[in-house]
């Protein structure tokens, strides 16, 4: 008896799986929409990055939701902050759901785990706020609208070294996440150029995700007594250990990179975050271009309680903006032509800047903005331009 | 590296090791009356630990209830979850191969997760802030949170305390009955079921005492925070010797010292931190299989 | 030489549903081989692999009654094997920017069937040093052993930057698409795993599960039968491993932390601990229920906006079945039982017995 049940709850699944795959392959070809996919994760770890692109790329839907006299619609699918899944969850959308381009996603690692199949299936993707070089290094199917590590990494030690004067500095990193120990790596490489060091870099400690306690490796670090902590990672194990560092009586500024502009480190981090350092990729309070002064405005519309503008979802903004622009340019929702169009993407306007597609596929920006947490909001300090 | 530590350094990375130990502690005592009586890791006791924050995060940040009431409030809804878990997922099983069991307990702890993923987002929620726990002092260099002193206090305070109901109570009396023999606790009439039911619960109550205070510690309260701090207390359980309530607490500060102390003297070697309550266990597995203070069976629960 | 004939022609007389099944299956696969697009082409490969990962698996803990949960990191070390040794040498210096890869590995570039079974044989040699001190410990200590260990495996590799790239991971991984790698492989050790089932180590491994101190009685070496599971599990887990990277083309060690094991454990208790067709349809109904289950995600499924709809409630459902399965279908799917001819008939005949009983008992009820 037992049995037969369980024989009829494995068919009963079958069943709403050959539901779950039949049920919408039906208006994919030729009608009067525009299927543009959107690859975020929404669960897991990176849960609230994903969110926050996800937002402003439906914020852009919203107010551009046709594109050539078609509708645009959003097809989203959570990657579960998981590679596995994020490479079914691309393939899924690119068969399944037939989309002409994907939007996404936060998180480099997710993003490289698309890019083989974005590749050999030839659908243009954009990339919103991964910055690890390797997103589109070698692949001509994955462009980007943000700036990338290396540069970011010199931005930080630029800060540090000229603005701060530091002369010594400590770097804790976390160990498992392939952004967090590229970052620090661009800052070493950048930093000990500066200054002409090779010892400037006193003391590295790793974590890995998930760690609570970092008072280990922050002990150790106030006996070498540097002049900055540059600490990049994800923002709930840095908002403890900034927490812990002031704890322990670590008093120096702690400096760190674009993931910590979120809502949570802040309210994890409380008063201890004041005055923590990071680079970021746009400033709501004087955006840089026309674009953005709409895409501030609609968004305080939308959102009316909120204090700030993340760069992360004005990023997603300008992606969606911008594969439109291309979808208008190539006249057609046909993925090899949106790719040719995406590749010669030259003076858009987005709303964290004017956009150039390089020969790499990224978006060329020689400017960060640096931003401080002032009365627990993230807040405008500086605008560091490199030139090559 | 070692040359140049100062004692100060390594008197505040003492500090550092008590206070995690002390927390471990916490936690693992819980593994080890479950363990003592059901011969049974409850995988799910690290989730029920994470449960436990969200409670008091509920409390305190979202019905605005005054932090004692909250931490009463949290206190019982986690004993009514730990014996609920027990009810629905062990019991059932009792008679069943203990491969089942190890599943269910497996099953219970994937579901909390997920559920606590889907139900309260997967981003992390601040817990309140508690300055007079939090507010360092500073001694000659050293800085010592209080709560890193309430810690190890709490933590000898309820082992005293849970001490005293093994040994000194009918309900604790029954416990070490069922532990010794099954079977033979049944034949003498013991109510075998209120007897898990209320280690369960004991245990769970523990665990979320653990939880406020590693919230006061590390205020951040994630679907998965439980996960790692649940597997490192079942090794402090194994390695002070598994059933044995001292035995947890000696574990759990054994460990707290190794991590504490592994990332001191060899700061390179710091991103394998986790490794070493692994490598631990596995030593101890090998030369002291039943522990540092298993052997005795005094004590056990 | 006839007399060879004479047994193969017996074989074939008395096998024959079998043979002609497995050459329906063949043709199955070469048809969808074909047919089926990349989606379903990359969920049918998967469903392959962990068909093969929870085999392994089922064959220390259904088979052996050990409880193991080393899976993930036996399964890191063939994927990383793999990974290391296929990825083109060309390609090295851009995939280690970080820090270069150790000299001694750069410029190695092996085939992918040698990598595949070397990354096979180191998961065994690992699983041979873990297994040494592990095996001997009782139940659950060895579930938490093998967790241990797999976690270490995992951390290992995180912090190793010259050789496995830590936390980067390496991506580019010549890839593999055909159903052929994955099926193939998987059809040669769901036969492998059902020969040695069969055989008189087969029948030592259940000894053992059934009665250790019998089993020892009778003359079967405890330590050495536990051992000879182990390995041949680790063996091909490292190549399920290895067949995983190839299928992603990229690696990283956060894909392989201890819940990945937890997978296959849902999959084996679904199928039946100690069942090989159990654990082959659970590795199906699971992996493509995954994927069907998606809709639970989706905030606007049925043209509603129910919030009950949003990320993550697929994994609740999928968590709570594991939990209806653990407590009212204890033995799954199929128990121990196989999915053989005898076994349809008779079920069969069951359920036919069932109804025109159940046809019987409403007649009567009708002329009370």
């Amino acid at each position: 008896m037992k049995k037969s049940l369980s024989l009829l709850l494995c068919l009963a699944l079958v069943a709403t799986m050959t539901a779950g795959c039949s049920g919408s392959s039906t208006s994919s070809d030729n009608s009067d929409v525009i299927k543009v996919g959107v690859f975020e994760p929404l669960t897991g770890a990176n849960a609230s990055g994903g969110e926050l692109e996800l937002e402003g790329v439906q914020l852009a839907n919203q107010l551009h939701p046709e594109v050539l006299g078609k509708k645009v619609e959003l097809v989203v699918a959570d990657n579960k902050s998981d590679k596995a899944e994020a490479t079914t969850a691309a393939a899924r959308l690119i068969e399944k759901d037939k989309v002409c381009a994907i939007l996404g996603s936060w998180g480099s690692s997710l993003s490289m785990a698309a890019g083989d199949i974005v590749k050999s299936n030839k659908i243009p993707a954009i990339a919103l706020s991964a910055t690890n070089p390797q997103v589109t290094l070698g692949n001509d199917y994955y462009f980007r609208v943000c700036f990338l590590d290396p540069f970011q990494g010199t931005v930080m030690a630029n800060y540090a070294y000229k603005t701060l004067g530091a002369k010594k500095v400590a770097i804790v990193q976390e160990v498992s996440n392939d952004y967090s120990v590229g970052l620090a790596k661009f800052f070493t490489d950048a930093f000990t150029k500066l200054s002409g060091d090779a010892s400037a870099i006193v003391s590295t400690g790793n974590y890995n995700t998930g760690d609570q306690d970092f008072n280990g490796i922050l002990t150790n670090i106030k006996a070498t007594n540097p002049d900055v902590i540059f600490a990049p990672g994800n923002y709930t194990e840095s908002a403890l250990l900034i927490k812990q560092a002031r704890a322990l009586g670590i008093t120096c500024p702690i400096i760190g990179g674009d993931t910590w502009e979120t809502n949570e480190f802040i309210t994890v981090g409380g008063a201890d975050v004041e005055g923590a350092v990071m680079s970021t990729f746009f400033d709501d309070t004087n955006p840089p271009t026309e674009a953005g002064k709409t895409f501030v405005a609609e968004y305080k519309k939308l959102y009316p309680d909120r204090q700030n503008v993340p760069a992360v979802t004005a990023l997603g903004y300008d992606g969606y903006m911008m594969l439109m622009d291309a979808i208008e340019r190539a006249g057609s929702a046909d993925p090899q032509a949106i790719r040719d169009a995406l590749a010669t993407t030259t003076n858009f306007e987005g709303a964290t800047g004017v956009i150039t597609i390089n020969a790499n596929g990224d978006a060329e920006k020689n400017s960060a903005i640096v931003k401080v947490v002032k009365d627990g909001k993230f807040t405008y300090l500086d605008t560091v331009t490199i030139t090559q | 590296m070692v040359v140049g530590m100062t004692l100060s350094t390594f008197l505040q990375q003492l500090i550092n090791g008590l206070s995690l130990g002390s927390l471990y502690a916490l936690i693992a005592i819980g593994y080890t009356m479950v363990y003592g009586i059901l011969k049974l890791i409850n995988f799910a006791h690290g989730d029920i630990f994470m449960m436990a924050a969200y409670f008091a995060y509920f409390g305190i940040s979202v019905f605005f209830l005054p932090w004692y009431v909250t931490f009463i409030i949290t206190i019982l809804l986690t004993m009514l979850l730990g014996a609920g878990i027990e009810r629905m997922a062990y019991r059932p099983l009792r008679e069943a191969p203990k491969t089942s069991l190890l599943i269910s307990a497996i099953g219970v702890s994937f579901l909390l997760e997920n559920l606590a993923t889907y139900l309260f987002s997967g981003k992390p929620q601040a817990f309140p802030e508690f300055p007079v726990m939090t507010t360092p002092i500073f001694v000659g260099g050293l800085s010592i949170q209080p709560v890193s002193i309430v810690i190890p206090i709490v933590a000898f305070f309820l082992m005293t305390v849970l001490l005293f109901i093994i040994n000194k109570t009918k309900v604790g009396m029954a416990m070490r009955a069922v532990s010794v023999d099954y079977d033979t606790a049944k034949l003498m009439g013991i109510k075998i079921d209120n007897v898990i039911s209320s280690t369960f619960a004991i245990g769970s109550g523990l665990a979320a005492v653990g939880a406020l205070l590693w919230c006061m510690k590390y205020p951040s309260v994630l679907p998965l925070m439980g996960v790692v701090p649940g597997l490192k207390c079942f090794i402090a359980a194994v390695i002070g010797g598994i059933g044995n309530v001292k035995g947890a607490v000696l574990g759990g500060l054994i460990l707290g010292f190794s991590e504490v102390l592994m990332v001191a003297f060899f700061p390179s070697l710091t991103g394998y931190r986790d490794a070493v309550a692994f490598i631990i266990l596995i030593i101890i597995l090998l030369f002291l299989p039943n522990g540092i203070l298993g052997k005795k069976q005094v004590e056990k629960v | 030489m006839k007399n060879t004939q004479n047994s193969l022609g017996a074989y074939l007389k008395k096998h024959w549903k079998t043979v002609v099944f497995l050459v329906l299956v063949l043709i199955g696969i070469g048809i969808a081989d074909q047919f089926v697009n990349s989606f379903m082409r990359r969920l049918l490969n998967l469903s392959a692999i962990y068909t093969i990962v929870a085999l392994s698996m089922n064959l220390v803990n259904g088979f052996t009654g050990q409880f193991s949960l080393g899976q993930a990191g036996f399964m890191a070390i063939g994927a990383y094997t793999v990974a290391i040794f296929t990825v083109p040498v060309g390609l090295r210096s851009t995939i280690f920017y970080l820090a270069p890869m150790a000299p001694l590995l750069a410029n190695i570039q092996l085939p992918f069937v040698v990598a595949l079974i070397l990354g096979g044989f180191l998961s065994a040699g690992v699983a041979f040093l873990i297994g040494s001190p592990c095996l001997r410990l009782r139940g659950d200590y060895l579930a938490i052993a093998t967790l241990g260990f797999s976690e270490i495996i995992r951390i290992i590799f995180t912090n190793t930057q010259t050789i496995t790239n830590g936390a980067l991971g390496i991506k580019s991984i010549p890839t593999i698409s055909s159903l052929w790698w994955t099926f193939g492989i998987a059809l040669i050790v769901i036969i492998a795993c059902f020969l040695l089932i069969n055989s008189s180590y087969g029948r030592a491994f259940k000894s053992v599960r059934e009665d250790e101190i019998a089993a020892e009685a009778m003359g079967v070496s405890l330590f050495k039968t536990k051992m000879t599971s182990f390995l041949i599990s680790a063996f091909f887990t490292g190549i399920g491993g290895g067949l995983y990277a190839a299928l992603l083309g990229t690696v990283d060690p956060k894909q392989f932390y201890f819940t990945l094991t937890y997978n296959f454990l849902l999959i084996i208790v679904l199928g039946g601990m100690g069942s090989i067709s159990g654990t082959i349809i659970a590795s199906f109904v699971v992996t493509l229920g995954q994927e069907a289950l998606r809709f639970l995600d989706e905030p606007m499924a049925f043209g509603l906006d129910l919030p009950i709809f949003r990320p993550g409630l697929r994994m609740v459902v999928f968590s709570f079945l594991l939990m209806v399965v653990v407590l009212f279908y204890r033995k799954g799917l199929m128990g121990t039982n196989e999915l053989t001819w005898n076994f349809i008939a008779n079920k069969y005949r069951s359920i036919k017995s069932r109804f025109t009983k159940k046809a019987a008992s409403a007649q009567g009820g009708d002329s009370k």
